[in-house]
């Protein structure tokens, strides 16, 4: 299957990204500069975590007036999965792709830790491998990742923390759009997918895109 | 017969015997500009005035150095047609005056300097000192440059992976801030900072150029700092991580393009437009010719010298042939960064500035390059005889060893960082194989290999204080022993001295102290200084810091799969203590905490020793015979046993050896060539081999289990408590709470 990384001015996990679903995996990718629009042949897009646009203003604020938004929004309103991380969820967000809003940390500071989470979703393409309720570990490393979400609105949790780092509402992580195609999460699945970076947790993730597409 | 010299003059830190010198190299008064030019070419921080005789003393070549010092940072070999290029630089004088930009600006610097040479940046450490926590002033400087580390590197996508934090009263007011990256490169992108090609374009690329910074490298960086320069903040600069993303991509990506347009390459750090454009020019043997009017501004109403002068961040010059200008301009471009033509490479040797048809300066490349040297006389401070000559032995003997433990963990020196690395990306990139806290050094694999760097940053500057030589030679022993306690081999050393006015004689003794002491101790290890940078004046109201020579190591590996890290891992493996360096409380942290003195003879430094622990390091991690390593350094073997049983989360049961009367000696000594290591019953008698082999005293001293930490006859202490105590020690010191150990 194909995968293409979208970059952002400012991204900075576009590589890690390419690296995990092209060298550990073995699958086809490519990038997807964010002026462009054409996301042909693509199976899977990733918006990779980094600091788009150096998050001026607010984190993916500006971001979601890239062209490739709209292209982004097209191919997930036609069912094709979109996967969000750290910046990316929170340009997912900002575009309207996933409900709620990312605020600044609860501890107002940058946190890079492991954090333990719980799987609370597994009937998304993203998470389809893991079982539910599955604890698993993941690195993150982000100074707004509050999640939050106006009362009225419903929305479809996909990850939880154990140990709630950064004060989101509900301990939530990831969340998925009710279709369940577009996932966006906190944690940086890709910083661990190989044992020598201290767990194989983030690996499962994509290993579930690669099945899913496969299937269909 | 001169006039008298411009009032101009102090804003630059030039002395009139300076200003003499530059008549009279010139045959004519200096124009202003002119004058502006030389005072930061000519500034301690540009110019090295008064190191530069003594870094001659440092062994610069091994056979693995491609480039050493004189470029924007050393790049070493580490095989399969890799380059590693480092740098470590210092940023104390903006930090002081402005925490959080102070520090944010030297991440930038340091980076730039490092994909300058064509290196993408893999990795960032920081080597701070500050006054202790229980003053506001200096939680606000310690948050604050924590605060701008984390904001530059996280954005950049440099991850965070090491560095080295302390603390002592000697830097209130006084913040030692340095900053070191490091980053790698396949052999046919090093890049150099000279021009070439006669007609060749410069073109500026990146931020518009203001006001800031104007002043920033003499009047600055190059003096002692007072009460009036808190007015100076107009000369810190502001940075925009974002921007040197940008930076960073469209550099990288320019040197890669297929037509090698780029003859050259520099970044504008202190003293902007003027020290890339003379240093190109200078290295290159070439003139370069700049018309001010071209130059992309922020603002309105700056004059030549402002533009000459400002050390706006986030700016690149590059030298490219003539005729791609458009070329390189338009990858710029894609980049959404603005970039000029401003000038060109000329054949004369001479640095022309002019606005339009106005010249404001025209003076030979070299002889605003070549500033004037100092020799000065050093007197032995004679503090360094009196502490050393105090009789530890009358000392009273300690009554609580565990309490002295305890008291050693929650020191802000000792206890957990992680307040601080929590707050820096240090994941990003996914090679870190050993982070902040999981062994001596970090370890970063390169992808594409089997090969893997160990880097680390230390420097105990109480030593340097007491015998400057001593404090030199260990900084280096400790900081290769570092990167070898995780495996690695010792490939080179970057450093960044910090030390008081060098133009008073006890200053100037412990800079050439010190450097005479790391000289002979990288002779000894093999090792090569490839880069580095002196900050002198790093004093307030009169008080210097301690004399601090920060040094940056790389070490390599050739499979990843050797490194080690600092936690025990087993129950029942056998700890054994390498080395045996001299027991001796003098110098030690201990003695400062528990007995409220700083002084004593330090432990005896034996070089060979030292370069025989590192191989039998190297050897063992070949082996794969180690569950862990991890050195014995501030604190002495208490520590090391106490951080390497916390790591792991498990106990262990240790003897020291009989005979020594005081317990404190053996247990909080910092004796020097010494590991802690831990490994199974079955790898004993393969460690005792290698061990004989390298001549090197292996002692077996205890057993990894349980979860008290066990010293017999002298500490038994649960290790949930001393994590405890460990991992909240500098929270509670940051918060302004006095420690409860």
């Amino acid at each position: 299957m194909r995968f293409g990384i979208v970059v952002f001015p400012g991204s900075n996990c576009d590589a890690d990204v390419a690296h995990v679903v092209g060298t550990v995996l073995g699958q086809d990718w490519r990038y997807v500069w964010h002026g462009d629009r054409d996301l042909a042949g693509l199976d899977c897009v990733v918006l990779p975590g980094g600091f788009a646009y150096g998050d001026y203003l607010r984190a993916g604020a500006i971001a979601r007036f890239s062209p490739v938004m709209d292209a982004v929004a097209a191919y997930g309103a036609r069912g094709g999965p979109v996967l969000g991380i750290c910046n990316g969820f929170q340009i997912l967000v900002e575009a309207g792709l996933l409900p709620g809003a990312l605020l600044r940390n609860g501890s107002l500071t940058f946190r890079s830790t492991w954090t333990d989470l719980i799987v609370e979703d597994n009937n998304t393409p993203f998470t389809r491998l893991y079982r539910p309720g599955q604890h698993v570990r993941m690195p993150i490393a982000h100074g707004e990742g509050r999640y939050v979400l106006a009362e009225q609105n419903s929305v479809r949790p996909v990850f939880r923390y154990r140990d709630n780092p950064n004060g989101s509402m509900e301990d939530i992580a990831g969340i998925a759009n009710m279709a369940g195609n577009v996932v966006g999460l906190m944690p940086h699945p890709e910083r661990c997918a190989e044992a020598a970076l201290g767990g194989v947790d983030g690996r499962t993730l994509f290993e579930s895109i690669v099945r899913s597409v496969v299937l269909t | 017969m001169i006039g008298s010299p411009p009032p101009l003059l102090d804003l630059l830190a030039l002395s009139t015997d300076e200003y003499a010198l530059i008549v009279e190299r010139l045959g004519r008064e200096p124009t202003e500009v002119e004058l502006g030019m030389f005072g930061s070419m000519w500034s301690e921080h540009c110019g090295y005035k008064n190191s530069r005789p003594l870094l001659k003393l440092f062994p610069t070549s091994a056979p693995w150095v491609l480039q050493g010092p004189g470029e924007n940072a050393g790049v070493v070999d580490i095989g399969d047609g890799l380059a590693v290029a480092l740098k470590m630089e210092s940023h104390n004088h903006p930090s002081a005056v402005e925490p959080f930009q102070g520090a944010a600006t030297g991440v930038g610097g340091i980076v730039r300097d490092i994909f300058t040479m064509g290196a993408r940046p893999i990795a960032i450490l920081d080597a701070l000192r500050f006054g202790p926590l229980d003053s506001s002033r200096n939680r606000h400087l310690f948050h604050g440059v924590v605060h701008g580390i984390s904001s530059y590197g996280n954005c950049i996508g440099v991850p965070t992976v090491g560095g080295d934090i302390a603390f002592a009263s000697c830097y209130n007011g006084n913040p030692v801030v340095n900053a070191m990256a490091v980053g790698v490169m396949p052999h046919a992108r090093i890049t150099r900072a000279r021009a070439s090609g006669i007609g060749s374009a410069l073109i500026l690329v990146g931020s518009d150029t203001g006001r800031d910074g104007i002043h920033g490298a003499s009047g600055l960086a190059s003096r002692e700092l007072s009460e009036e320069r808190e007015d100076q903040r107009p000369t810190v600069q502001v940075g925009n991580p974002f921007l040197e993303k940008l930076l960073i991509e469209a550099c990288l990506g320019v040197l890669d393009e297929r037509a090698a347009y780029v003859v050259g390459l520099q970044d504008l750090g202190a003293a902007g437009i003027t020290s890339a454009a003379v240093e190109l020019a200078a290295r290159g043997g070439v003139g370069v010719e700049i018309d001010v009017s071209l130059v992309p501004r922020r603002e309105s109403g700056m004059t030549a010298y402002d533009v000459m002068l400002s050390e706006s961040q986030e700016r690149m010059l590059l030298v490219v042939r003539a005729g791609a200008e458009a070329q390189a301009m338009a990858f710029f471009q894609k980049w959404g960064l603005t970039s000029a033509v401003i000038g060109r490479v000329t054949d004369d040797g001479r640095v022309r500035v002019h606005d339009v048809v106005q010249v404001h300066c025209d003076v030979p490349a070299h002889l605003l390059a070549d500033a004037p040297t100092y020799r000065r006389t050093g007197v032995r401070p004679p503090h360094c005889d009196r502490l050393a000559a105090i009789d530890l032995g009358a000392l009273p003997a300690e009554s609580d060893c565990g309490a002295a433990l305890r008291a050693l963990l929650a020191h802000p020196n000792i206890a957990c960082k992680r307040l601080v690395y929590s707050q820096y990306d240090h994941s990003v990139q996914t090679n870190t194989l050993l982070g902040p806290g999981d062994g001596d050094a970090a370890v970063l694999r390169i992808k594409g290999t089997d090969r893997a760097i160990a880097l680390a940053a230390d420097c105990v500057a109480r030593y340097c204080y007491l015998e400057p030589y001593q404090g030199g030679a260990i900084a280096i022993a400790e900081v290769c022993r570092n990167v070898a306690s995780v495996g690695a081999r010792p490939l080179a050393i970057t450093d960044c001295l910090n030390f008081g006015n060098p133009e008073r004689p006890e200053i100037y003794y412990q800079l050439e102290q010190c450097i005479r002491g790391m000289a002979d101790a990288c002779r000894a290890l093999g090792v090569p200084v490839v880069s580095g940078n002196v900050s002198l004046y790093n004093e307030t109201a009169g008080q210097a810091v301690y004399p601090t020579p920060m040094v940056g190591a790389i070490g390599l590996m050739t499979d990843a799969e050797n490194r080690m890290g600092a936690a025990f891992r087993e129950d029942r493996d056998i700890i054994a203590l390498l080395g045996d360096g001299e027991e001796c409380l003098g110098g030690s942290l201990y003695l400062e905490v528990r007995q409220g003195l700083t002084g004593g003879r330090l432990p005896a430094l034996d070089l060979e020793a030292e370069a025989r622990l590192h191989r039998l390091l190297h050897a063992v991690a070949q082996a794969r015979i180690l569950h862990s390593c991890h050195d014995v350094s501030e604190g002495g073997l208490g520590v090391a046993l106490a951080e390497s049983a916390i790591l792991g989360g498990r106990g262990a049961r240790v003897q020291l050896q009989s005979g020594a009367e005081r317990r404190e000696v053996g247990l909080f000594a910092e004796g020097q060539s010494r590991a802690v290591v831990s490994l199974a019953e079955d790898d004993w008698e393969a460690l005792r081999g290698l061990a004989a082999r390298e001549d090197v005293a292996c002692r077996r001293i205890g057993v990894v289990g349980g979860d008290r930490l066990i010293v017999e006859g002298a500490i038994d202490e649960a290790i949930e408590h001393l994590t405890e105590i460990w991992r909240n020690g500098l929270g509670r010191a940051a918060a302004g709470i006095e420690s409860v150990a």
